[in-house]
């Protein structure tokens, strides 16, 4: 069995993980692994970098000759020599800007593209972790990592990455050229710069901590903010904006707090850095005095040594601001990568899966049970099997475990024990191509999104043409209600569906799911906000969609109970009874009471 | 890309300059509003320049008084050596403390700034109307209330090394002057060339940065959109749609990232090749000044070296101009929020009395705005000259859905009346004009006799109480959600979610009270969220309680349970409730049947039975319905 061991797992963990036990090199490593565009033409794009900063180093250098040996030539200024070298510098200008424009627009083009697939990888993911590990997590902070947190990256791979690189081979380079002058005051300066280096280590977890925590602030800050957007009516209905305003201008200040606190760090690690560089060449002076005094160099050399120390320290500093944005980028990097290596509790069993075919189908449970994360069990030991082409109502008081039953059926969930079967096949060895085709759920509050009523229904099955969603809105004896719109099926329906009443969304999730055309429809009180006439209008459609498919309905209406072949009684996380309505109705039990309790609402006429 | 979405975004051209000017404005604005930390980065970034101009000297200062000396004489002294690090490290001192003063204060100003509009807008999303939430998608708004705001203050990071730059060049330029002015006249010719190649890059470079943040809030919108979904995409089976869905803005998002990348990428290094071919430029006209006799070689050389210590630091002022044009775009984003109006005016009125309330409705009309595209934020000019709001001028033009057809009427107080009508007949919007969540477009909503519109700010909600169809929950514990940060003991509490029959379960609960409930009440069921909500309400002890099918996710036996306690614990209010089951409306001294917007009939229940066809036909359905079943059924099996 494919899914048993991550089916335990979810047992014990279901929260989307930070990576935080991974290093800075480990997290790069996936990073990259993760955006194989960033890696994409990299060769030739440090190639032209090391031209770029060729150019950059050997600009100043000409400019030097040229005062050097062309004005201050001995015999007066020699012209002809200035105009070569002034006309080499020009060619060396316009060749460095055409480098760097090109490694610019390399690196956008690599950056962005790695960013992107970052982006989706991260979104994909999230839609495929279960819906238990999904709703650990605030939707405004789900957002930050496939936004803020992945541009939080931008900056460093756009070319932070590759300024280290570069400034790697510059300090390289001008170690090579200060051995080359003397090799005593390259020691000298490699012992000033070497507190630096473990510095620099000793503030790369302090830096990291810092952005960690700012990215955390930033999630509960989008958290806070979506709450006044989202939470709106509730708002003004009991006019709570003051205290609403409370609380997003405190996860602001956090934010504000964390943000400047991981400036400042940062700011002092990038000036120690700038002390110690300039120690360096006061030091280096002062020792090169005595060197000089002692014939070890030449006062020419002592004079050119400064020159490089410059040339050694600039990347140094460099390389201390971009090892800064590093921890930033990472901090990011962690969480986007936290998100995609969270397995999947309820996965795909992928290509090794069985596609079942179309038909009527079957569904057993063997003795099921399920338990959320941490808790007691909220089902236990149920044993049912679902006949091909039955409709089964699934009735029980709020909490008594219904909705949980719908979630294993349809593999929204997988059971801590026993197993589901259709058609014979454990549910976990079903790809999920097959299963959705087969099995949908409409949920109590179906979500619609911000585009018209026509593609709200499409959604239930993305091939439909106009005239199939048509075709089912009349089928579902929707058109009266359909054409009492303003424009039809081409009316918005606002964001959420908020132009709609709850009435109305459901109505629409119905629509969905009648177009999806499944084999076996789940229904977790899908007409709850529906008028009576319309939802037995539906409900009659309904059976004709469901003859010759299997049905499962959960209603607090017991007449949907009454009309369904047989009816599931759910009381505590158990099945307490199994039967039709009628059996049922005339045994002593859960149902009779429940049923006598719903049929004295209703009125004498019922009964 | 279609040339539809990409006309939407770009919006008007606008002429040379213009953005330069715009952007120094949003510098000054912020410069305003900080202007201590902002006077604090000045004074260090002035302070870092000053420095670095001095080590170039100080170096060169000891170099010819200890160093020099020291070589052609043979021997060194401690006092020289002391000298030598004395004068580097005090210079270095400036240098550093300058740094760390700009650095760090610039840092504080500019996410001072970006906290101070958070909160701007933030109070606006509190502030502005229902309706235009409605125009505006939660991923949007979202992304303007970080993006966007940081967009518009990234500036804040380069700024202060621009302006020490701007000193460097000052004291570099006064030190030319005094060097040979027709020099300095030539090296001068770099800024006209730097401010052309700004004006071009602004005016490319404005266009595709308002596409970008556009496209960045609609990454975000889907995104939004798509998570909240998620049960649906899963039920579905959409993953594979979604991520397309998602990929497709993602992609454009890249696209217009690389082209932003391209122009920035090109202004850059033409930014930083225009002062280096001006040092050139220096060197040979000064070779050719020298050779005529006109100049001395140690002038050129000084004239040179001036330059090139300004070489590096000139970049900072780049980067200054290469970030306004995404300023400019984030504030403009920012301000179509902030300018938004359209809130609701209150007047000075009170609500006296504690008995129960008298809602009425008098010949209202009300519609929804037919809305065939989003407004796109900062696209859109500002506010127009003869003072007409751009957002609700924008609204007369659009098609109006009527949903409230001229309604008129009057529910008793302390009456425990029922609105009842077919899905989609208005029910919901007239109770969100009872309780002044909208206002009517024409007609009277009271209170009492009192107009809602004359009522002041903050009184309506703790007279008049909703429980809404869908309800939302805070991230906040059981009792947070409760009490929404209002004064109550526990008692109160306890009392409120007995009545809601809520007390049960919560007390089941791992810490009680106290249990956080996640975000929109993620941990509770849809029947528990629902008994929490109506808590939330009857613990405000309001003289009028709405109740809009605000326990459909319950079932029937609780309801009948919270109905019965609310009637025993509320003499003192007035009940109006949206509902479809039978027992509840027959608890209902009143009803009120509603049917496409209007009123079609009200009174008692049994009245309505007997006169009010539609009324019947809608109460009846299941009773209908188990009927002919039952038929059926019998007669499959007398066969």
């Amino acid at each position: 069995m494919t899914g048993g061991a991550e089916a335990t797992a979810a047992g014990v963990s279901s929260s989307i993980g930070g990576s935080q036990e991974l290093s800075t090199p480990a997290i790069l490593r996936r990073g990259f692994e993760l955006s194989p565009e960033l890696r994409k033409g990299l060769l030739g794009t440090v190639l032209l970098a090391l031209v770029a900063t060729g150019g950059k180093v050997l600009i100043p250098f000409l400019v030097q000759q040229t005062t050097d040996h062309g004005i201050r030539a001995e015999g007066g200024p020699d012209v002809r020599f200035v105009l070569i070298a002034v006309l080499l510098a020009a060619g060396a200008v316009v060749v460095t800007s055409v480098a760097q424009f090109l490694v610019n627009v390399r690196l956008f083009r690599s950056a962005e593209s790695g960013l992107a697939t970052l982006r989706l990888k991260a979104f994909r993911r999230i839609h495929d972790l279960s819906v238990l590990t999904q709703s650990t997590e605030r939707r405004g902070a789900l957002v930050a990592r496939v936004t803020n947190d992945v541009d939080t990256i931008s900056m460093f791979v756009q070319f932070g990455g590759l300024m280290l690189l570069v400034s790697t081979a510059q300090i390289v380079v001008a170690t090579g050229l200060m051995v080359f002058y003397s090799p005593l005051l390259a020691g000298v300066v490699y012992l000033c710069l070497l507190p630096l280096a473990l510095l620099v280590r000793q503030f790369q977890p302090v830096l990291g901590r810092a952005y960690g925590a700012v990215r955390a602030r930033v999630g509960d800050m989008l958290g806070a903010i979506s709450e006044s957007i989202v939470g709106a009516v509730t708002i003004r209905a009991y006019g709570v904006e003051e205290r609403t305003t409370r609380r997003v201008d405190e996860a602001i200040e956090a934010h504000r707090r964390a943000a400047i606190g991981a400036q400042f760090r940062s700011v002092m690690a990038f000036s120690s850095g700038q002390a110690f560089a300039g120690v360096t060449t006061a030091v280096v002076l002062a020792v090169g005095t005595v060197f000089a005094v002692q014939g070890w160099v030449t006062l020419g050399e002592l004079l050119a040594f400064l020159f490089l120390v410059n040339l050694f320290t600039q990347p140094v500093l460099m390389a201390t601001e971009i090892l800064n944005e590093l921890q930033n980028a990472v901090a990011g990097w962690r969480r986007v990568i936290g998100v995609v290596d969270t397995p999947a509790d309820v996965s795909d069993p992928g290509p090794e899966g069985v596609t079942l075919s179309r038909g009527p189908i079957t569904v057993q449970f063997e003795d099921v049970a399920y338990a959320y994360p941490g808790g007691d069990r909220v089902l236990e030991d149920v044993d049912l099997v679902i006949p091909p082409r039955s409709r089964v109502a699934v009735v029980g008081e709020t909490g008594s475990g219904k909705t949980t039953l719908a979630k294993l059926l349809t593999r929204l969930m997988d059971p801590v024990a026993g197993r589901v079967l259709l058609d014979g096949v454990d549910l976990r060895q079903v790809t999920f191509d097959s299963l959705r085709r087969r099995v949908v759920m409409v949920p109590q509050e179906g979500f619609l999104f911000d585009q018209s009523l026509r593609e709200n229904i499409r959604f239930g099955r993305p091939t439909a043409t106009d005239e199939d969603v048509e075709l089912a809105v009349t089928e579902l004896g929707l058109d009266a209600w359909i054409t009492g719109l303003p424009h039809g099926l081409d009316t918005q329906v606002g964001q959420r569906g908020e132009s709609l009443s709850a009435g109305e969304r459901q109505l629409v999730a119905i629509a969905r799911a009648y177009l999806a055309d499944p084999d076996l429809l789940v229904l977790d009180e899908a007409t709850s906000a529906v008028d009576p006439a319309t939802e037995v209008r539906i409900q009659r459609a309904l059976e004709g969609l469901t003859r010759g498919r299997t049905s499962v309905a959960i209603a607090h209406r017991l007449s949907t109970a009454e009309a369904a072949d047989f009816v599931v009684v759910v009381d505590q996380g158990r099945i307490v009874e199994v039967g039709p309505h009628r059996d049922l109705v005339g045994r002593d039990g859960v149902y009779r009471r429940m049923h006598a309790s719903w049929a004295s609402q209703q009125g004498a006429e019922v009964t | 890309m279609t040339a539809a979405a990409q006309g939407r975004v770009i919006g008007r051209p606008r002429p040379t300059g213009a953005v330069l000017r715009e952007g120094l404005g949003v510098i000054w604005r912020g410069v305003r509003q900080q202007p201590r930390w902002f006077s604090v980065a000045v004074v260090g970034s002035v302070l870092w320049a000053a420095a670095t101009v001095a080590t170039a000297w100080a170096i060169g200062h000891v170099t010819e008084t200890v160093v020099t000396p020291a070589v052609t004489e043979g021997r060194w002294t401690w006092a020289g050596l002391g000298t030598i690090v004395w004068v580097l490290m005090a210079v270095l001192a400036v240098n550093v403390t300058g740094v760390v003063l700009r650095r760090v204060s610039a840092t504080i100003a500019g996410f001072n700034l970006q906290a101070i509009y958070r909160r701007r807008v933030t109070r606006q999303y509190l502030r502005l109307p229902l309706s235009w939430h409605h125009a505006h998608p939660s991923g949007q708004l979202l992304s303007n209330a970080h993006a966007d705001i940081e967009a518009t203050w990234q500036v804040f990071n380069p700024l202060p090394m621009a302006i020490g730059v701007i000193f460097m060049l000052l004291i570099a330029g006064v030190q030319m002057v005094l060097v040979d002015w027709f020099l300095t006249l030539i090296a001068l010719l770099v800024f006209p060339a730097l401010f052309a190649a700004n004006v071009v890059f602004q005016r490319v470079m404005s266009p595709k940065i308002t596409r970008a943040q556009q496209l960045r809030a609609e990454v975000a919108e889907v995104a939004h959109e798509s998570f909240e979904a998620g049960l649906v995409v899963k039920a579905m089976g959409r993953e594979q749609e979604e991520t397309e869905r998602f990929g497709k803005v993602t992609h454009e998002l890249r696209d217009s990232l690389v082209d932003v990348g391209r122009t920035r990428g090109t202004f850059e290094p033409v930014i930083e090749g225009i002062p280096t071919l001006g040092t050139l430029a220096v060197l040979a006209v000064g070779t050719a000044q020298v050779a005529a006799g006109a100049l001395t070689a140690a002038d050129v050389v000084q004239m040179a070296y001036l330059f090139s210590i300004l070489a590096f630091p000139v970049r900072a002022l780049g980067w200054v101009l290469a970030e306004i044009p995404r300023s400019v775009v984030g504030h403009r984003r920012v301000a179509a929020v902030l300018q938004a109006t359209g809130s609701m005016e209150h007047g000075a009125a009170t609500v006296p009395g504690d008995g129960p309330a008298e809602p009425a409705v008098r010949e209202v009309h009300y519609s929804y705005v037919d809305r065939p595209e989003r407004e796109v934020l900062g696209a859109a000019p500002t506010p127009s000259r003869d003072g007409t709001d751009p957002y609700t001028g924008m609204l007369a033009d659009l098609e109006r859905t009527p949903a409230i057809r001229g309604v008129s009427l009057q529910v008793p107080a302390g009456s425990t009346s029922a609105l009842v009508g077919p899905t989609g007949s208005g029910k919901s919007t007239l109770a969100g004009l009872v309780l002044r969540l909208v206002d009517p477009d024409s007609g009277q909503v009271t209170l009492d006799g009192i107009d809602l519109r004359q009522v002041r700010q903050g009184e309506l909600p703790d007279v008049a109480t909703l429980v809404a169809q869908q309800t939302f929950m805070f991230d906040d514990t059981v009792r947070g959600n409760v009490t929404l940060g209002t004064d109550r003991t526990d008692e109160e509490v306890w009392e409120a979610l007995r009545i809601a029959q809520a007390d049960d379960f919560v007390r089941q609960l791992p810490q009680g009270l106290d249990t956080r409930v996640g975000e929109r009440g993620g941990t509770l069921s849809g029947g528990q969220r629902q008994r929490i909500a109506l808590a939330r309400a009857i613990v405000r002890r309001p003289r009028l309680l709405v109740l809009d099918d605000a326990t459909s996710a319950v079932d029937p036996a609780v309801e009948q349970q919270i109905l019965a306690a609310l009637r025993e614990a509320r003499s003192g209010t007035t009940v109006l409730v949206v509902a479809y089951r039978i027992a509840t409306i027959t608890l209902a001294g009143h009803v009120i049947y509603l049917e496409h917007g209007r009123v079609v009939d009200q009174g008692g229940h049994e009245e309505l039975l007997a006169r009010c066809q539609g009324y019947a036909d809608l109460v009846h359905a299941y009773a209908r319905e188990a009927a002919e079943r039952a038929a059926v059924n019998a007669a499959e099996e007398d066969r």
